[in-house]
Order: C-alpha cells, then structure tokens, then sequence
C-alpha cells in the first residue's frame, strides 16, 4: 500500500515542447491516498494510459517526479517499485497452470515454497480460482484468464499498488458486472490502492471512490462520482458523465444576472466579478435530469419551443429549442409535455456557469 | 420497397440458425432486430442482403421472389459492426466507390452526391484523409455515408455502434435516427441495446434462438412483452422476475412476504406465475402507492453517470433496482425495495403474458 | 456460412488442376508404374509386383545410406534450430539496423544450391581455401577429400551457413508478433530473461517453429546438390546420403524399377516423419486436458 505523488509531472515526445499541444500529458500535481481507489477517466487520446505507465515505471516522464510513500521512485523499474498491473487483454505464462501463473511473482523473489503455497491457495480462493488451479492456464476463458492477471498482482504481500489498463475489454458484457463486483470486494477486504484506467464510466464511477477525469492530456477534474455528476468543474466533464450529457446554454452577463431571451437569472455580485475575470465564452450548464419543462410561463421561466418528446420505455426525452440552442430533458415515464410553445426552468441549484469551459462557483 | 420474409429457415450443419421466421416490413420504414448475441440477427440480415441462400422459405420484394438472387443483383446496402472501409483509398473515394463502381454517373454529380453526403455526415472536413488515420467513430461514419450515398431501398445495419465508445455511440444514435427519417429506405437494424430499439421507433422484431418471438411497436412491444423472454431481452436491467404463488387475490412471494393482488391480475385464477418488475420501477424509499416491501442486502451499486444500479439479494433472489443520481452504497448494506404492486407483470407457467400493467399519462 | 453457388467458379480451378496434374500427379503415377514393372525393352514390360520393394529394402548399401541420412538431419536441425532461435533474440528490432541485419543474414539463401557447394568447396581446400589453409596453419591436420570426419563437418558447416538464415528469418517474424504487454507483465512479475524466454518467447514461437523445424527436415532429408559438388559423396561413401544413392541406382546403374521403387519408399519416409513432427508440435501446445 503506498501514497501516491505526482509533483510537477509531464510527458512530451519533444525534446522542447513549447505549446501546450506538444504534450502528451499536462503538467499536473496529485496526491493519492493509501488505499483509495481512483479511476482515470477520459476518451481515448487523452493520455490516462500515458499517466498510468508513467506510474508503473513503463515510461520515464520527460519532467518531474513520481513518489510512493514520499520516496522518489521516478528512475526505478518497475520491478523495483513494487506494483502490479493488470493489461486490457489477458496477459497469463500459457505453458504454466494456474497455481505456477500465481506463483510465478514469487518464485521470482525467491520465496520459500511453503509460503509460496498458502499465499497461492489465499488468493486462488479469493478470486474463486481454487477448482482450477491444476489446470492449464491457457484453456481457461478470457474473464477467468483476467483474474489471474490480476492474482499475481495479489498474490505479493507488499505491493504498493494495482494498476488496471481497461481490464475489462474483452470480457462479455453479461459477466462484466461479476468481475466489477468482485474487484469491490477485493478493494474493501485488503484496501489496496487501485487504480483504474477506462473511457467507459459507468466501470469507472462503480469502481472507484475519486475519479480522475482527463482530456487532450491534462487533468480536469478529480472528484467522488456524486462530484462529477451534480458539480462538473468543466464542461467537457459534464459532457461525458451523464447520459445524456449535460446541456449548454451560451449566455451572456447584463450587469449582475445571466440575459437570456429577455429572462434575468441573477447572480450574486462576487460571482458576476469572478465571471467577468475570467474571460471566455460564458455557458449555462445544466444536467437534463434537473431541466424542468412547464406548460405555463412562470417567474424565471424562458420561452422554448419543445420540438419532439421521444418515449424511451423507462423515461421520456424531451428536445426543445432555447434561444436557437437545442436543450434535452428528462422527464418519468408517466409525465409528458405537449408540444409546440413550452417554458424552461433552470433550476439556480442545479445550474452552473462556466466561462472558457471552466466552472464560476 | 416492401420485404416479405415466408417461412425462412436456415439450417447450418446440425443446427438451425433460424427456423420459420415470418416478417413483413412495410416500406420507408425502420424495422429493429433485437435479440442476445447469437440469436440468428446477423443470419437473417445476411439472407435479407442476398449473402446468404435459406435453406427454406421465400423473400419478397415488393411482392417478387428474390430468394434465389444474389445480393450484387439486388438494391441493398449493408454497414457492418467492424469500421469497413477501403484502407487504400481517401474517404473521398471510399464514400464514392459504389458510385464508380455502378459507371451511371458523371464525375460532377459524383462529386455532388459525395459532398453532401459527407455533409449530411459530419465527415466532410475529412475527404482527404485515409480510413487509418481516422478514428473509430469518423470510419464509422465513412461506412455509413457509402452505405447511403448508394441510395439503395433496403439499408442494413448489423450492430454499428458496437465497437463505438459509449459518447460516440449516443450522438451517432441520434442522428441516424434523423437521417432513417429524411429517407425513404427501407432500415434494418440489428442490435443487442433495448435502448438503442426505444431512440430508434420504429418496429421490433425480437429475436431469440433463431426465432422471432415478438413483432410490433417498438413502444408496445416494450409495454407488453408477449412472453417471458421478450421481457427479459427488451429491459437493460433485465426485468427482475419473481416466482409467486397466486391464490384468493393474494400473492405469495415466500412464507413471510405476502401482498394483495393488483387490479390487473385479479382474473388469473390460482397457480404458480412469475411476476416481472423493471428496475426503475423499484424504490429504495418509501413511495405513497408502493405497498410491497422486500428486505434485502446490496451486492454491488454500479454508477452509470445518471443512474445508479444497485444489485440487492432476498432470499437468494437477485433483483435490480434502477434509481436517478448518483447514490452509494456499501456492499452488504440492507436496505428495504419498495414495489407498487400495479407496476408488475404477470407471467404464467409457460412463460406467456398472463397481465401487463395499464398505462396511464399524466400531463405536467 | 452458405455462400451462393456459383459453378464457373469450377472453371478457374482448371488451368491449376492441369499444371499440378502434369508436374505431380502423373510423374507420380509414372514412377508407381515403374516400381512394380520389369523393363526389359521398349515392349517388354513385365509385371512383378512388390519384387522391387523388396529387393530395395534388403540393400545394404541403401541401410547405409539412410542411416547416414539420419544422422546428417538429426545433427543439422539440433544446431540450426537453436542457432536460429538465438540469432533471432539477438537482432535489433526494427529500424534501418534490423533491416540492415535481415538483408545480410539473407544473402547465403539466394545463392544458386551448386555455386554454395563450389563455394564450400574451395574454401575448404588446404591449398588455395582460406579456412582449409588457416585451419591447417593452427596445426589441426584438415582434408575433407581424405578424411570422413573432416568431410562430415565441412558439410555439415555449409548446411549450417546456407540455411540457418531461413529459421532466424522465420523466428525474427515469430518475436516481432508478441505483444509489448507479456514483456511488461514480465519485467512487473520480476522474471528473469531467461524466465522471459521459457515462457513468453519460446511457447508464443511454437507456430513458426513447426514451419521451420518442418521445412528443415524436409530440406536436409532431402538433401542433394550441395554435397555432391562439395564431396562428391566420398571420400569413400562416407557422405553419401539418400538422394545422391538414389540418384545412382536410377540414373547411374539405370535400375529403373529398383530406382522408382525406392522414391516410393524414400516419399513415404518424408511424409511419416514429417507427419509426426506435426503432430508432437502441435499437441505439445495443447498440454493436458483442461
């Protein structure tokens, strides 16, 4: 189990990058605790396998240091820095059984072979391997192969940490949910540090208790899943968390108050201020789920003309367009709005403003 | 163009991978396949495209057998779930090729078409590039334009999105769903998502070992699943079902959980049933009309962004809950599943629809 | 999958049907003809049956030579088989170098069999042959006309130089093929690089081994041109292996039948040893049953 730290660390393939284009990662500080288990979330691109080899030792960042435990461990190998990963596919010995793939790491540090054989037996019982441990590793399905990667992870006392590479690639959809479930499990019986790298988040927000959500290679937000859904500190993460992702209304401020079509959303004077400093294009975030169709104007409420309501068995989908802006919503299965002229209410709870992208609190 | 599928079999080997399908798809019209993996979606498109001869049965076009023709002879474009395109050649050529390739045009109307196909697209700052250098859901993109600039009547899709990460697949959801709409093409669409069936419209064919076990709209067969089995493959969650014991307007779920029989099941008489429940219709708090109550312990709570999924288990009976937010809980914490009685279906012994729920529509 | 029946597809396979029918089959059927028929004379063909095979297979001299032939594959696969696998690990693994590397090692492959055995051939004379004279200038008594062993080794070493080059190529291709994952799972699992060769490189090997331990025997098995212009067979017989032998009895002597009995004899051999190779090769992957 190790603490974490990433100070001032970078990665660009350039000798001189210049332009912030030129990395593959941004530079970026982080601290993560012993024990948590933390997911890097992003599209593909966007370098969180980049930051996750960086971690294992695989690649040298071109700049700043990697510490476990507050020693620097930036020029170690990876066998030195004492972590395990687990690759997108099944990486197992085939000529070996399934106890000699868990014993392997072991044998390596030249373990006595008694001790060899309980922590095998520990771990092959953990991950529901112990019917199989005689059996050739290589005959075995890809979910049962995964769980092997993952015990010669386990299977050492003293590692610092688990690294997961989209683990869950190649597995079939229907038993994906019993491997998620049982890395849970792993992570509150031993608490491990784990960490999780995926562009899928819904294994992400399962998985982890901090989400790390990374774009075009710098970090854009860390937060607990309950963060990343009600307080999106960027619009990119409040694109992709959420199906559908979160609406954005352009805006503009008119003295302390958002203008839109003629309706006044106030703010509060600091916040006007700290909107207006920051420069950039200003947006109204808010999630379909708290966007609020009404039949009949009320205070605060904008005119907009709700164009379609698609039925989606347990939910309904409302598309209606504000100030030429195409708005969703989200309605209960048994509620419906009719179409044509509608209002919009943007709940001040439950709407952000972001301006250049990023969150105005 | 209008498809008729008589009788269709396919017998491979041992096995028959389709057996006595019967569909009639009207024309301009956007027909889903639904089904688990292997449930003969992609046979039936294969034998709709012309790739494949059925070992029994007929086609119908338009009222004309086509069964024995082959698919270069007939008017179908087809888009696989792997992004294929032409390595070698441009975007430009690749959506151009069925163009060149049918000799009937000139160079300035092929370049017209290509143009504003790409358009319609969204790939059209792209022409220049090769399909290598594009990513996933740009060749995606590409495969489909091809597949429409042919303007063919029958257009088949066999799982598109699949290999699309989640975001990808939901935007090229939408707008294909626009484009089915400008068009006056027969679509075939097959996928494994009840949800990508419910964005579409249309019609449902749902397919489960080689048969069609139900046709209809799509909202109504969602609504009213004929038999156990469409309920099962049409819910994501899978419909939770629950085994009862039925007997003077009285449900029985075990020797301490028993409730009264909603309205719409009080004329099935007495036997055994499984009740089905979708997980959105279970609450993890009290509800004013949810009367049932099942204790349970959390197996494992998996965020989907806007929707937390918890996996409970009562008694050995594993069920899902669906609620909006993000919530978290522990494993292995209780908690109480609330049900409203008149949410269930009713399935008898033999798996067919014994009482569906009423649906009722409150204006806001 | 039933794909549509198209019958002129069967006009396409014709012109290959007919190119194979002339320069396999019916050489085949001709040499089973010749194998059970006494030739006499132009019109005098007599029927005899299996007398051919069995004379054949009580030749001493044939004994001689396929034991011989045994030996010479055996020792030949045992060193180029490894030597190969060696090479392979040892080459860089992409670039100009490697390609720099893959063009040299290549070039003894392209050079016409006779030209490798006349090349061999002077190289190995004591007189005018570089390594013949340095050999004999270390003090080591070296003749390849005269000694069987010296002989033995002189052949032996041009097999290896011609065709060890193919097993690297083919084993270089193999190594290119793993994935990066199983070497960074391994360097994570503490494995040492001989741990790393055991049971990463060697088992994900096994296809491209079979082809060259295959296409190696076959090759040796079937050896002919080289040692005939090195040696000539000799000195004595001591070099002589199976085709140079067969070539004798069919050519030299003009025992026909004999001649065509044997080619029988000698394609069966290839095929059954050839045969179980595969068959071990292929079942030592699958391992127990699971």
């Amino acid at each position: 189990m190790a603490r974490i730290e990433l100070k001032g660390l970078a990665h660009s393939y350039k000798a001189i990058p210049s332009a912030p284009t030129d990395y593959a990662l941004r530079p970026m500080d982080m601290t993560w605790e012993d024990g948590g288990a933390y997911a890097l979330l992003g599209p593909s691109g966007c370098g969180k396998t980049t930051l996750l080899n960086i971690i294992s030792g695989l690649i040298h960042p071109s700049q700043g240091r990697v510490l476990f435990d507050g020693k620097d461990v930036t020029d170690l190998a990876p066998q030195q820095r004492n972590i395990a990963q687990v690759f997108q596919f099944p990486v197992i010995y085939d000529t070996m059984t399934v106890f000699d793939n868990l014993a392997f790491p072991l044998r390596n540090r030249k373990l006595g072979e008694a001790e060899v054989r309980s922590r095998v037996h520990e771990v092959a019982e953990m991950l529901e391997l112990g019917a199989d441990l005689k059996h050739r590793a290589s005959g075995l399905g890809a979910d049962a192969k995964q769980k092997i990667s993952l015990g010669r992870g386990l299977v050492r006392k003293d590692v610092a940490a688990i690294l997961f590479d989209e683990p869950l690639t190649v597995i079939d959809p229907h038993v994906k949910w019993i491997l998620r479930r049982k890395l849970k499990q792993i992570h509150q019986q031993f608490r491990l540090s784990l960490i999780y790298v995926t562009h899928d988040q819904v294994e992400a927000l399962t998985f982890a208790d901090q989400v790390v959500v990374m774009y075009e290679g710098q970090v854009v937000q860390l937060g607990t899943p309950q963060e990343l859904f009600e307080a999106p500190a960027h619009t990119f993460v409040g694109y992709f968390i959420g199906s559908p992702g979160m609406n954005l209304l352009p805006c503009r401020l008119d003295g302390d108050a958002i203008a839109i079509d003629g309706v006044r959303l106030p703010l509060t004077a600091e916040k006007a201020q700290r909107a207006r400093a920051a420069g950039g294009e200003l947006q109204l975030g808010i999630r379909p789920e708290f966007l609020r169709c009404l039949a009949a104007p009320q205070p605060g409420a904008i005119a907009a003309d709700i164009e379609a309501v698609e039925d989606l068995g347990n939910y309904k989908i409302v598309t209606a367009r504000l100030s030429g802006q195409v708005m969703k919503a989200k309605l209960p299965e048994d509620e419906t709005v009719a179409l044509g002229q509608g209002w919009l209410l943007l709940p001040p709870a439950r709407t952000r403003l972001y301006a250049g992208g990023r969150a105005i609190d | 163009m209008t498809l008729t599928l008589e009788k269709i079999g396919m017998r491979v080997g041992a096995s028959m991978h389709l057996e006595d399908i019967d569909l009639s798809l009207p024309g301009s019209s956007v027909t889903v396949l639904l089904g688990p993996t292997l449930a003969g979606k992609t046979s039936l498109l294969r034998i709709m495209a012309g790739l494949d001869r059925p070992t029994s049965g007929r086609i119908l076009v338009d009222g004309r057998d086509v069964t024995g023709v082959g698919v270069r002879r007939r008017n179908v474009a087809m888009v696989y779930q792997q992004f294929v395109n032409y390595p070698s050649l441009t975007v430009y050529e690749n959506i151009a090729s069925p163009l060149r390739m049918a000799r009937k045009l000139e160079a300035a109307e092929i370049d017209r078409r290509v143009r504003a196909t790409a358009e319609i697209m969204r790939i059209d700052s792209l022409l220049d590039r090769l399909p290598a250098q594009l990513s996933g859901g740009q060749q995606q993109r590409t495969a489909i334009a091809r597949a429409l600039i042919k303007g063919a009547d029958l257009l088949l899709l066999d799982e598109p999105l699949v290999n699309l990460d989640y975001k990808l697949r939901e935007e090229l959801r939408a707008e294909m769903r626009e484009i089915f709409a400008e068009r006056a093409v027969t679509v075939v669409y097959a996928t494994t998502e009840p949800a990508e069936a419910l964005m579409l419209g249309g019609n449902t064919a749902v397919l489960d070992a080689g048969r069609v076990i139900q046709f209809g709209t799509t909202i109504d067969v969602y609504h009213h699943p004929a038999n156990l089995r469409v309920g099962e493959i049409f819910s994501d969650p899978p419909m939770n079902l629950m085994p009862v014991e039925l007997a003077g307007g009285m449900a029985r779920l075990s020797p301490e959980l028993a409730f009264a029989a909603p309205s719409h099941m009080r004329g099935l008489g007495v036997g055994s049933f499984r009740l089905g429940v979708r997980a959105n219709h279970i609450f993890l708090e009290p509800q004013p009309s949810a009367d049932l109550a099942i204790p349970a312990s959390v197996e494992l709570s998996e965020i989907s962004g806007s929707e937390t999924f918890v996996h409970a288990r009562h008694n050995g009976l594993g069920l899902v809950v669906q609620r909006e937010g993000v919530h978290r809980y522990e494993l292995g914490q209780p908690v109480t599943l609330h049900i409203d009685p008149k949410r269930l279906y009713a399935f008898d012994a033999s798996g067919a629809l014994a009482a569906a729920p009423e649906r009722s529509l409150g204006a806001l | 999958m039933q794909k549509t029946v198209n019958n002129k597809a069967w006009l396409l396979v014709i012109p290959v049907f007919i190119c194979v029918a002339f320069s396999a089959l019916i050489p085949l059927m001709t040499v089973v003809n010749y194998s059970v028929q006494d030739i006499l004379g132009p019109d005098q063909r007599v029927f005899v049956g299996t007398e051919w095979f069995l004379q054949v297979l009580q030749d001493d001299d044939l004994h001689a030579a396929l034991i011989r032939q045994i030996e010479f594959s055996a020792i030949v696969l045992l060193i180029e088989i490894p030597l190969g696998i060696a090479l392979a690990l040892t080459l860089p693994t992409g670039g100009w170098r490697a390609s720099l590397c893959l063009v040299l090692l290549a070039l003894p492959l392209l050079i016409p069999w006779n030209v490798v055995g006349t090349i061999w051939q002077i190289f190995g004379r004591g007189d005018i042959g570089l390594a013949g004279y340095l050999v004999n200038a270390l003090g080591l008594n070296y003749n390849y006309t005269a000694s069987p062993i010296d002989a033995w080794i002189t052949v032996v070493v041009m097999d290896i130089w011609h065709w060890t080059p193919l097993v690297v190529l083919l084993c270089f291709a193999g190594l290119r093929a793993i994935p990066d994952a199983y070497y960074q799972a391994a360097r994570i699992d503490g494995a040492s690089p001989w741990a790393v060769f055991r049971y990463i490189q060697l088992p994900k090997l096994r296809g491209v081994l079979l082809i060259a331990i295959l296409l190696r025997f076959m090759g040796s098995f079937m050896i002919y041109t080289e040692p005939f212009v090195l040696t000539g067979g000799g000195p004595g017989n001591s070099t002589t292996f199976l085709s140079q032998y067969l070539t004798t009895l069919a050519v030299g002597q003009f025992d026909v039948g004999p001649a065509a009995a044997f080619s029988i004899i000698y394609f069966l051999i290839i095929l059954l040893l050839s045969f179980i190779f595969y068959t071990v090769i292929q079942n030592l992957g699958k391992g127990p049953a699971s």
